[in-house]
């Protein structure tokens, strides 16, 4: 075995042995302490959990490659609101009044493109004035966030499409859709990441940005189309959620951006870019969302699941950097 | 002969043509904050006189108090070449905190206890952050979520309130006026004064401006850089705390999520003020006129009478303007050379 084989092969199976032990923990953990009689592994329960994860989910596969690249996007919250609300305002919008279902397509293509554009702002304002994304996408967040603002005041928008929401509802194989939408968002940018050249210029960028340069890669408008990924996710997640539960209030997606970058360090990450696997994420992903519902599941409430999350994120840095230390001396705390 | 020194004062013209255009893009980039900060005032002031009014200045400092204490804190972080995204939670749990204890163990042990306590949360984070060197974007951002859980799990998620509200004097540090001016305001100053100068005059604000520069050359120079870090978020705790004792005090009850969102706020005030995420620049002057900005502009606005999300759009294009500007100014070109 090669030397730091072995740290590499804990830190790629990391994610996937947590999501084991939890597995455990709250089955043993559930006999005891559960008031409902179902098991924790039950078949539809973990359906059910990969149906909510999917909006954290979605946008997660956009963070990864944003943060793989160098960068990071606290504006997803917020653009997430603006789509949900452009999804379930424009289907009323009287210069669609004639379309019947047809403004179904018309108006998720709309927050879809609405959600890019965002995101393509985003990535032009780094790209153009070299402001560090971290400060771009602060400003936009509080900007996008005034935009939601303006549609309904502090009202939330209530539309309910019920063609729309049988769609929603509805199961393929066993799965429901918005877990569909999650495996092949999952799958794509999985594709994009490992097997392009898009994938492979991100790693290098992220990785040595003025080596990028030198090599010929197009920072700027790679870091843009980036942007724009994580802003069209971003709607899309809001259109897999809203198009089911049909209201929206301004203030919903606040903190998303919290959870998605949690998400995406626990599945493995490097917060400064040039590492990170789609696959980690989709475990990331996967194990807070357990966490949140096995913790309910044996009875703690919501305080615990927000102290054990930020805990564990800690612990998983720590670990991390452990992992990753070369030379014995550093290895000294 | 004549000609020569034609040329000569051509040359010298010339000179000072480019001195001058240097001079104007250095003042900019060092002032520009406060020319913003000047023009602002003046473009609201002519547009609604009440906008300068004793009155009215005064409800804006004094509303602007609670985020302006907790972004002094900040600003020793930021300089030190880290983040904070775990003071709005942490603000949250010191008000709860001191609430509680209000009405169990009396104010005057309430306070200390609750400053006890917060400084135990900042000293944990600073051990995180400088003796354990981890990532401090990610340690406070578990902290933001750990606290807020830590503060659910304290009060049961149930709002604290004080049972009698009309007969405590610990109201003072939230409505209180002493000389004729609201107490936030008052510590607020201090704050940014003693703040000022242990930033400015003392040898462990020189290390905090090393530390953040240049950590490995400040190491070797003999500084301790963990010990630094750690100090600089037990600051920033205490100043959490401070804020926390000016809501709690102010409102004299409060929900769980009181400090919600405000880590992004403080931080924009910290940039506005011209200080470098990368760390190792920024002042507590700059600070505050960070903090002054965006209580004025959001005031401004509403006396203009527009709706309150107009604000949050004005600051996003004002952040992106001052960081790109202060930016573009150093490098002496408006545009990133990135391809």
């Amino acid at each position: 075995m090669q030397p730091g084989a072995l740290s590499k092969a804990l830190k790629n199976g990391a994610i996937w042995g947590f999501i084991v032990l939890e597995l455990i923990f709250f089955s043993v953990a559930g006999e005891y302490l559960s008031l409902s009689d179902k098991a924790f592994m039950d078949y539809d329960n973990m359906l059910l959990l990969l149906k909510q994860s999917a909006p954290i989910g979605i946008i997660a596969m956009g963070m990864t490659i944003v943060m793989v690249n160098g960068n990071i996007d606290l504006s997803v919250g917020a653009t997430y609101a603006i789509a949900a609300i452009i999804l379930l305002d424009s289907m009323t919008w009287p210069i669609f009044a004639g379309l019947g279902d047809w403004v179904i397509p018309v108006a998720c293509l709309l927050a879809l493109a609405v959600g890019t554009l965002l995101g393509a702002l985003n990535g032009l304002i780094v790209w153009k004035t070299g402001v560090d994304a971290f400060i771009v996408t602060l400003g936009s967040m509080l900007g996008f966030r005034g935009i939601v603002f303006m549609f309904n005041g502090e009202n939330p928008t209530s539309h309910l499409n019920w063609t729309l929401v049988d769609i929603a509802e509805a199961e393929f194989l066993g799965l429901a859709t918005a877990s569909w939408f999650l495996l092949a968002v999952t799958l794509v940018i999985w594709f994009v990441m490992t097997k392009t050249v898009h994938g492979r210029n991100a790693y290098a960028i992220g990785d040595n940005r003025e080596a990028a340069v030198n090599a010929g890669i197009r920072v700027g408008p790679h870091m843009m189309i980036n942007f724009a990924i994580i802003g069209f996710l971003a709607a899309l997640s809001a259109v897999v959620f809203y198009s089911e539960s049909g209201s929206v209030n301004p203030n919903d997606g606040q903190l998303y951006e919290l959870w998605v970058i949690t998400a995406v360090v626990l599945g493995g990450t490097k917060i400064t870019g040039g590492a990170g696997s789609v696959m980690g994420t989709f475990g990331g992903v996967i194990a807070i969302q357990l966490l949140r519902k096995g913790l309910g599941h044996i009875g703690a409430d919501t305080s615990t699941v927000n102290l054990v999350i930020g805990l564990i994120l800690i612990a998983v840095l720590f670990l991390e950097r452990q992992l990753n230390v070369k030379g014995k001396e550093e290895l000294k705390v | 002969m004549t000609e020569t020194k034609q040329n000569a004062s051509d040359l010298r013209e010339g000179i000072m043509a480019t001195l001058t255009k240097q001079q104007i893009g250095s003042v900019l980039a060092k002032q520009g904050i406060l020319i913003a900060f000047a023009v602002f005032i003046i473009a609201f002031t002519i547009a609604n006189p009440k906008f300068l009014s004793v009155d009215n200045v005064f409800s804006v400092v004094r509303s602007s108090a609670i985020l302006g204490v907790m972004a002094l804190g900040v600003t020793f972080v930021v300089i030190s070449g880290n983040l904070d995204l775990s003071v709005g939670s942490m603000m949250s749990f010191s008000t709860i905190v001191v609430l509680d204890l209000h009405d169990k163990i009396g104010p005057f042990l309430a306070i200390p206890a609750m400053f006890g306590m917060t400084l135990c949360l900042g000293a944990f984070i600073g051990f995180l952050v400088g003796y354990l060197r981890l990532n401090s974007l990610i340690v406070t951002l578990g902290m933001l979520s750990a606290i807020h859980g830590l503060t659910l799990t304290y009060s049961g998620g149930q709002n604290m309130d004080i049972a009698d509200k009309e007969g405590t004097w610990f109201s003072v540090f939230g409505q209180g006026t002493a000389l004729g001016i609201p107490v936030p305001i008052l510590i607020f100053a201090a704050l940014a004064a003693l703040l000022g100068i242990v930033l400015a005059k003392t040898a462990f604000g020189r290390k905090v401006y090393a530390v953040g520069g240049n950590g490995t050359a400040a190491t070797f120079s003999g500084i301790k850089r963990a010990r630094t870090v750690f100090t600089c978020y037990i600051i920033s705790a205490a100043c959490v705390a401070t804020a926390g004792l000016i809501q709690a005090s102010r409102s004299l009850g409060s929900q769980n999520t009181v400090g919600q969102g405000l880590e992004l706020e403080v931080l924009a005030a910290v940039i506005l003020g011209g200080a470098s995420l990368l760390g190792g620049s920024g002042t507590i002057f700059k600070t505050v006129i960070g903090v002054l900005i965006l209580g004025f502009i959001q005031n401004g606005l509403l006396l203009l009478g527009l709706q309150f999300y107009v604000q949050f759009i004005v600051t996003w294009v004002i952040i992106i303007l001052a960081v790109w500007l202060d930016i573009a100014a150093k490098r002496g070109k408006l545009l990133s050379p990135i391809a």
